[in-house]
């Protein structure tokens, strides 16, 4: 068989079947991950309308436009929307695409599951907006302090449709996490010794490990608040021995280091795009991968610096004004070693470094009003006032969403195998910096002239009107800048210049392939013997051979040093994690109802689930067959 | 009494009207020069940077002196500085610590010996406040207002009748939470004089906007002039016209939530009227408290405020002429 033969056969093995059967049935972690990015980015934009709308309504005081009990909707909507079902998923998402290219993968470990987990996250939100269309969304605020998002205070469907929706989202965010660690600690293409493992898989890596932890914290929290309010368990009643704080303790456990699951896989980002437009490695690679493990543990120190206008002792609260100074350190050394990294490289600017170059400022600032916050004093000044609000999108936007776009406008040549316009692109850049900090640096002002979040208007006398029309300026303008980006990615898609391979002449084994890569990733799998693969090429051997192309078999190798261990058959396509999925929402949304959904909605997910796990008798014997002894 | 030529409140955390929110900017002054400075240091060796690398990265071949040992003497030397710079910022954070814990002591030693006792109940969506004080033995209850003498301490124990609320006067201190199942207490004085707004600052239902307080910070002698007007009850009605109204307030709703001292209107459900017309503002800060508005408010509260528990009363014009007649003599 020559290797022409070879390539369509390895490629008939790893594709999707066909048609509409075959989309339900897709597994390949490339279409899961478009879907997932595709998804996610239709999130952000509903959120960022609904940001729109309430930046029309305090555009002026004492507006009437939209009252108190929308408004309200409208910025638990906005907040929920853009922490649950975008910015946290959207860097799984990616993850899921990127991580087997880098590491030289054909797939990500547990590809039924990471289907099953994308269709849980899709009904999950789609649930949600469809509440909020019947006017049956939470207007308790993303956060749902108890007891206001308790039965009594909230009564109707709203809150328990947010609540479910954590649980979808949280049952798709722990899956993908152990979808992303075992993908990444047992299928490194022998010789990625983790001294070689990119530093955006260090930081998918840390972030995974983070969420196995985060999330189960929510997961509680939200489940706790569903029985309170569907079979009166009273966990957070205080008139019945339960405690109100405790929803703020277990919310914040998994609320902060959440802001991390959404900044340390951008850190990856930056590092990508920095060494690759600066022409060389990223000054200090130990000390960033520390770093980003500091950063993944002290993440859960921190969480009551949201909590210090409770009343809970003085000197506790110190302890964490303490620990979220110290947070800090690890990523100021990584600034520290990016600037290291540009002052000594050659620099090639184009679209992914603007938005790099964005985040420094934009993220720097954050980073120090963060500082502010940290600090118990200032902190009772500030708190849950738009000065939060300014700190927040400067971290979360300067430091999740700038990134992004760069890592959008860097991979999506390799998503497409079509480059992004330039110009535009720097146009875009352009007006969204600009307008961000139209829009968010007079909120700072704002907070400390006691403009406090969460109000559907202001008084005329407070003298908080200009500020308000520069921000809802400054959103206008976000707005259209991102309307650019998708004129943008509208008119690649069309006819945009074709990438090649590597149009960026990056080191990494992502831009190995052809763009998009074909179903099977690497046509031969490689073998690694530098952290930059492709910028020192030559080692011997340069790749595995012996590997089927008939079945989807992948190497699994050892978690420190990728030493082959054996090999594995991946699963095939198959609908069932799809109609799993079905199932499973079946049960969810009706536990909203009845208390007994639980009970006989968890027949269909058996069945699914017993379908999925099914053995097939042709592949067993295959399987054994080819089975050979040590 | 009120010094009337200050008419329009402040709520700002910059211009602090009492020791504490004096504390806290002393603290935010510092902490703003530090970060400024660091965020120009920061910024500005990103752009030295850009300016002095070499550019024209599109033809060059990656270097990679930094991978081997043997090569990586740049990468090394700019490690150091990376870890200077690191011990710099980790000495900066450590000076935030200090002032920190520096602004938090201070907080916590407000002397309060002799203090004014106020109990302040947060509510869907206004506030309700029992004053005692222990020089001159006075008790008396008032809503959606607070008075404190200019130099003397007030002991605010705060507890919440419904959801969290939280308390934030930022003139005078940060924000203290009202939680449920829980008594918090916080230290306020005023150290000048001066008509300060505060604002429930904990998300709170559907009109958290609408929960505001305001606090008037008067010399010892207004305020003991006040204090003695508010013990002493409602004044007598004078005039029929007044006399009719207060009628109509005993027989409409309105004595089913509300209460004036001196009179047989008792109820704890609604905010305390018995010197309404002393205050500024009606439906805790949302409205001013003239004629028309009060008015408006008594006739259609919940068109005005949606979700508040005050009903729309219906009544015939001349009751309500008179209803707000002696409503205006409640001094």
């Amino acid at each position: 068989m020559n290797a022409v033969d070879t390539d369509l056969e390895l490629d008939a093995t790893w594709r999707d079947p066909p048609g509409w059967r075959g989309f339900f049935a897709a597994v390949n972690h490339k279409t899961i991950s478009l879907r997932f990015m595709v998804t996610t980015f239709g999130f952000f934009i509903a959120g960022g309308l609904l940001a729109l709308a309430m930046r029309v309504q305090l555009a002026q005081p004492g507006s009437t436009l939209i009252g108190a009990h929308a408004y309200n909707q409208l910025f638990t909507m906005h907040g929920t929307t853009m922490m649950f079902l975008f910015a946290v998923p959207v860097m799984q998402a990616i993850a899921i695409y990127l991580v087997p290219l880098m590491i030289g993968a054909r797939s990500v470990a547990f590809p039924r599951m990471n289907a099953f987990a994308f269709w849980i996250f899709l009904f999950g939100g789609v649930m949600l907006y469809v509440a909020y269309f019947f006017d049956a969304a939470s207007d308790a605020g993303w956060f749902a302090y108890v007891p206001l998002s308790s039965f009594q205070y909230s009564p109707g469907k709203g809150v328990d449709f947010w609540a479910q929706m954590i649980t979808f989202t949280e049952v798709s965010g722990l899956m993908e996490a152990i979808v992303l660690i075992t993908t990444i600690l047992k299928m490194r293409a022998p010789g990625m010794t983790l001294n070689r493992m990119p530093l955006f898989v260090w930081g998918v890596l840390v972030t995974s490990v983070m969420v196995l932890f985060a999330l189960p914290a929510v997961v509680l929290a939200s489940t706790a608040l569903i029985t309170d309010r569907l079979v009166d368990t009273r966990f957070y009643s205080p008139a019945h021995g339960g405690d109100v704080l405790l929803w703020q303790h277990l919310f914040w456990f998994f609320g902060h280091p959440e802001v991390y699951l959404i900044f340390i896989p951008p850190l990856g980002f930056i590092s990508t795009i920095v060494a690759t437009f600066a022409r060389r490695p990223i000054v200090g690679y130990r000390t960033m991968v520390l770093c980003l493990i500091a950063t993944g543990f002290l993440a859960f120190g921190l969480w009551v610096h949201h909590m210090f206008a409770t009343d809970l002792p003085a000197l506790g609260k110190i302890f964490f004004t303490a620990a979220s100074l110290l947070i800090a350190v690890p990523t100021a050394v990584q600034i520290f070693c990016w600037i290291a990294t540009l002052w000594s490289g050659r620099l090639w600017f184009r679209t992914p470094l603007l938005f790099v170059l964005g985040f420094f400022a934009i993220l720097v600032l954050g980073g120090l009003t963060g500082l502010m916050l940290a600090s118990v004093p200032l902190d009772l000044q500030v708190h849950d006032t738009y000065f939060v609000v300014a700190h927040l999108h400067y971290v979360l936007l300067g430091g999740a969403v700038f990134p992004l776009f760069g890592a959008f406008y860097y991979w999506f040549p390799k998503f497409t195998g079509r480059m992004l316009g330039e110009t535009l692109g720097r146009w875009q850049f352009g007006l969204f910096f600009i307008s961000f900090n139209v829009a968010f640096f007079p909120m700072h002002v704002l907070g400390l002239y006691g403009m406090p979040r969460r109000v559907y208007t202001y008084p005329q006398d407070a003298g908080w009107s200009n500020m308000n029309l520069m921000a809802s300026i400054g959103a206008l303008g976000i707005a259209i800048s991102v309307l650019l980006f998708i004129i943008n990615v509208w008119r690649s898609w069309r006819g945009g210049a074709l990438a090649g391979n590597d149009p960026w002449r990056g080191g990494t084994l992502e831009w190995s392939m052809a763009s998009p890569p074909p179903a099977a990733n690497f046509p031969v799998v490689p073998v690694v013997h530098s952290l930059f693969p492709l910028w020192q090429p030559g080692g011997k051997p340069s790749h595995v051979t012996g590997l089927s192309t008939r079945y989807r078999e992948v190497l699994i190798t050892s978690v420190a040093n990728a030493e082959l261990d054996h090999r594995l058959w991946l699963p095939a396509s198959s609908p069932w994690p799809f109609l799993a999925a079905v199932a499973t929402t079946i049960l969810f949304i009706g536990s909203i109802f009845s208390p007994w959904a639980v009970v006989w909605a968890a027949l269909p997910v058996a069945v699914a689930c017993t379908a999925w796990f099914w053995p097939e008798k042709d592949m067993t014997q295959q399987r054994s067959d080819s089975e050979q002894a040590p | 009494m009120l010094d009337r030529s200050i008419t329009t409140p402040v709520q700002d955390a910059l211009h602090p009207g009492g020791v504490q929110a004096a504390h806290i900017l002393q603290l935010w002054n510092g902490t703003l020069a530090l970060c400024l400075m660091v965020f120009i240091l920061v910024v500005g060796a990103c752009l030295l940077a850009l300016w002095r690398a070499p550019k024209g990265g599109a033809q060059a071949a990656p270097d990679l002196a930094g991978l081997e040992p043997a090569t990586g003497a740049r990468d090394a030397r700019l490690m150091r500085v990376v870890i200077w710079c690191s011990v710099l910022a980790a000495a900066g954070l450590l000076v935030l610590l200090l002032g920190t814990i520096q602004a938090a002591r201070a907080l916590a030693q407000l002397p309060a010996l002799d203090a004014l006792q106020i109990e302040l109940t947060g509510h869907d969506w206004w506030w309700e406040a029992h004053y005692r004080d222990p020089l001159t033995g006075q008790q008396f209850a008032t809503a959606n207002e607070l008075h404190l003498p200019v130099g003397r301490a007030a002991i605010v124990t705060m507890r919440t009748t419904d959801v969290i609320h939280s308390l934030w006067i930022p003139n005078l201190h940060g924000k203290l939470d009202l939680i449920p199942g829980r008594i918090t207490e916080i230290r306020l004085r005023a150290d000048r004089a001066g008509l300060f707004r505060g604002q429930c600052a904990e998300f709170c239902g559907l009109q958290h906007t609408m929960m505001a307080l305001d606090v008037v910070a008067e010399p010892p002698a207004s305020y003991a002039a006040w204090a003695t007007r508010q013990q002493a009850g409602a004044l007598a009605a004078v005039g029929n016209l007044a006399q009719r109204g207060r009628a109509v307030f005993q027989e409409r709703q309105c004595a089913a939530c509300h209460a004036i001292a001196g009179t047989k209107a008792t109820a704890t459900i609604g905010p305390d009227l018995t010197h309404l017309a002393r205050r500024r503002m009606i439906a805790a800060g949302m409205l001013p408290n003239t004629r028309g508005f009060l008015a408006g408010w008594i006739v259609d509260a919940p068109s005005i405020k949606p979700g508040v528990g005050m009903p729309a009363i219906h009544m015939p014009p001349d009751d309500l002429q008179a209803l707000l007649a002696y409503l205006e003599t409640l001094k």
